[in-house]
């Protein structure tokens, strides 16, 4: 045993005495700020902006509201936004710039995968709270341990699960399988994990064509020519914004709905735009429970209120991006409130703040939801069918299914592409019931 | 097999027609000008943006074809004659490189000042294609439109362009100032008027692509720039301001590019480049371009 001496307790107390100097600031409890800054990460211009925009829209209207009620614990926020258009470097050096020279407190970043990917090392880096607030990519929580990130919504995994489990509980004898998906990252990956679980719950199906049209293409008419050659009873596509837009109108214009039935994960973001265009019957994703007629959460005052204010405000529905920038922010509120009772209203330090996001549980638009120990949230997935009413003159969604996040998500320190090599038609089975459309 | 290969071909013709009637007016503007016009993609874009806008405006869909026509004259009309003085005519004598940055700031003016317009939401209209039908080949589904109209058009507009350039006036005051500017301006020919002209037509098929296109598809910020990327890849492949070359490279790359949905879908990302290389490779001019002769 190493003997104390004079010099060594000496040395020992003034470390001690320093510690709280010589450790950042922002590692312990700090005083109140006169304002909580987030910096958010959203597509302001290029294609990904139909979904960008919305989500700046909801962040602009519930920071409002936020801060008409006295902000988070007193302290008013303030959002200060950035375009993840021009690309990952661009982004780094933003985030960069909002932490070291704007003193923002929170990071919301961001909806492309890639983006997601990138800054969750600088959030490290900064020591950056940071909220991924739409980005899908599972393999941010299955490949890293990340302190200083958590996400606040599902991934690409229930995603995918949850339409084609859909699809096999209403349609067991299906055959064949076309896809017509973008030629990028999400496209190539939201296949891999479709054909990899529908491989194993139901082998035999027959992919009869794999068409991968470049990202941004504006011109359909090929792959669909093809498609109504080979008659699939399936066509399964995640595209999303101006592309699933052209891609259901060039469809329709042909006649393809008619042959074959289509699988639309992220049809939900387009179905105002389309109309009715889209035909009865077509399955469609929200990735996620949102909907502005949520069956069950409609008639809360959060939802109603919300749909109401943002439909008046912006002359749209609010489609999934709002809903996942207002799982962002519901969770900041949430987390912040919980933080500061635990350590005696002092404000919590950054590493508090994500040790409370870590395993919170709060609620929001649609419900209730948690985030995982490892930062991964978990939120139910709502799939339905396409219905023609008098009361919009767009398709609502019919025969809702709200998938649990048990039934879609791998679980902790699994990967999402061996786990569902593990799906069965059991799993089908345990599909919750349908939940039709109410006017 | 022989079925599939007739819908190959037939998808296409629709995919070359579309692609020609923008690459015509790059490599004309380029032909006679001498400057490589990035912001030939913007001219696309707005054409659809204000056809699209016209199509809703005047509601009825017997009218919608005309409102593509209108859109293609009153960007072609406002726009060409607006860029051509107010910007290239300061630059025809600078270095390319020069030109090439001038018209690509203009490309990022104007492709801001369509999301200032138009919004960053997609935009649909497809009267004219509701307008014109179904037309049904081998028990296959095609739009009247795609089939028949977009191959047509672009085809009149070949056609006219040619004789237009052969034997009128002005068309052969252009080729002269193409052959040889001095000259030509030492017999008579108003040079400045030649560009001028030039450019508004120029601008009127980029415009007239884009209106034409609009029906079709949805209408998003960066719209033009998918299509000047590929319009690039004709214009090289073909030659650099060649205008019949143009069509059959169109027609190249339209038919490559349906065979390989057919047969090879992962290819089909790649054909039209893998077509460049492999001239570029053998015919460094182009498949047309040839040194030292006219350019249109």
């Amino acid at each position: 045993m190493t003997e104390l001496t004079r010099r060594a307790a000496l040395a020992t107390t003034a470390s001690a005495l320093a510690a709280p100097w010589i450790l950042p600031r922002s590692a312990l409890g700090q005083q109140k700020p006169a304002k909580l800054r987030i910096g958010i990460s959203t597509f302001l211009s290029g294609p990904a902006s139909v979904f960008g925009v919305p989500g700046r829209n909801a962040a602009d209207l519930l920071i409002e509201h936020l801060n008409a009620k006295g902000g988070i614990a007193g302290v008013p926020v303030e959002a200060l936004v950035i375009d993840e258009a021009p690309g990952v470097n661009f982004l780094l050096g933003e985030c960069r710039r909002l932490v070291q020279n704007e003193n923002v407190d929170v990071m919301l970043a961001s909806i492309s995968s890639g983006s997601c990917l990138a800054v969750a090392p600088l959030a490290e880096e900064l020591r950056m709270p940071n909220i991924m607030w739409d980005c899908g990519t599972q393999r941010i929580f299955e490949e890293g341990t990340w302190r200083y990130s958590v996400r606040t919504q599902a991934n690409a995994v229930p995603e995918i699960v949850a339409p084609l489990l859909y699809l096999l509980k209403i349609r067991p004898d299906v055959q064949t399988v076309a896809v017509v998906n973008q030629d990028y990252a999400w496209g190539r990956d939201s296949w891999a994990i479709w054909k990899t679980a529908m491989e194993a719950i139901k082998p035999g199906i027959r992919v009869v064509a794999e068409l991968f049209p470049k990202f941004g293409a504006t011109d359909f008419s090929t792959e669909i020519t093809r498609l109504q050659a080979l008659r699939p009873d399936v066509v399964f596509s995640t595209s999303w914004g101006g592309e699933l837009d052209t891609f259901i109108r060039q469809a329709a214009e042909r006649r393809l709905f008619e042959r074959s039935l289509f699988v639309l994960p992220l049809a939900e973001s387009s179905l105002e735009r389309v109309g009715k265009t889209l035909p009865e019957g077509v399955i469609v994703g929200a990735r996620g429970d949102h909907w502005f007629l949520h069956p069950t959460a409609r008639g809360n005052g959060r939802l109603d209120g919300f749909v109401a204010e943002y439909r008046k405000r912006y002359g749209a529905w609010p489609i999934y991006p709002t809903f996942h920038m207002a799982q962002a922010l519901f969770a900041l509120e949430a987390a912040y409130t919980k933080a500061l009772a635990a350590n005696g209203g002092v404000w919590p330090s950054r590493e508090q703040l994500m040790d409370t996001l870590r395993g919170l549980e709060f609620d929001h638009l649609t419900g209730r939801m948690k985030i995982r120990p490892d930062g991964q949230g978990l939120e139910p997935m709502l799939i339905g069918v396409s219905k023609h009413v008098p009361e919009y003159p767009f398709p609502v969604l019919d025969q809702m299914v709200l998938f649990p996040p048990e039934l879609t998500m791998n679980p902790m320190g699994t990967k999402g592409l061996d786990w569902v090599k593990g799906l069965t038609m059991e799993t089908v089975a345990k599909a919750p019931a349908p939940i039709p459309y109410k006017a | 097999m022989g079925l599939l290969l007739l819908l190959a071909v037939l998808d296409g013709l629709a995919y070359a027609g579309q692609l020609f009637m923008v690459a015509v007016g790059l490599t004309l503007v380029f032909g006679v000008l001498k400057i490589l016009n990035v912001a030939h993609g913007s001219l696309f874009a707005i054409g659809a943006y204000v056809a699209a806008t016209l199509i809703g405006w005047f509601g009825a869909e017997e009218l919608s074809l005309l409102a593509l026509a209108i859109a293609a004259l009153a960007v072609g009309a406002l726009l060409g004659p607006s860029i051509e003085r107010g910007l290239l005519a300061r630059i025809y004598d600078k270095e390319h490189v020069l030109q090439l940055l001038v018209t690509f700031a203009l490309f990022m003016i104007l492709e801001d000042l369509q999301k200032l317009l138009w919004g960053v939401q997609p935009r649909f209209e497809d009267a004219p294609v509701r307008l014109l039908g179904q037309v049904e080949v081998g028990g296959i589904f095609y739009t009247a439109y795609q089939l028949l109209l977009l191959p047509g058009v672009a085809l009149v507009a070949l056609l006219l362009l040619v004789w237009f350039l052969r034997r009128t006036l002005l068309g052969r005051s252009i080729v002269a100032v193409t052959h040889d500017r001095e000259a030509a301006v030492a017999i008579g020919i108003d040079a400045r008027f030649v560009y001028l002209s030039t450019f508004t037509i120029g601008a009127g098929l980029a415009a007239l692509g884009g209106a034409l296109a609009a029906p079709t598809t949805s209408l998003v910020p960066g719209i033009g720039v998918q299509m000047i990327v590929l319009s690039f890849a004709v214009v090289a492949t073909a030659g650099l301001g060649q205008i019949e070359g143009a069509a059959v490279t169109a027609l190249l790359i339209g038919l490559a590019r349906s065979l390989a949905v057919y047969f090879a879908p992962e290819l089909e990302v790649v054909v039209p480049y893998l077509l460049m290389v492999a001239v570029l490779l053998i015919r460094p001019a182009g498949l047309f371009g040839r040194r030292e002769l006219r350019r249109v």
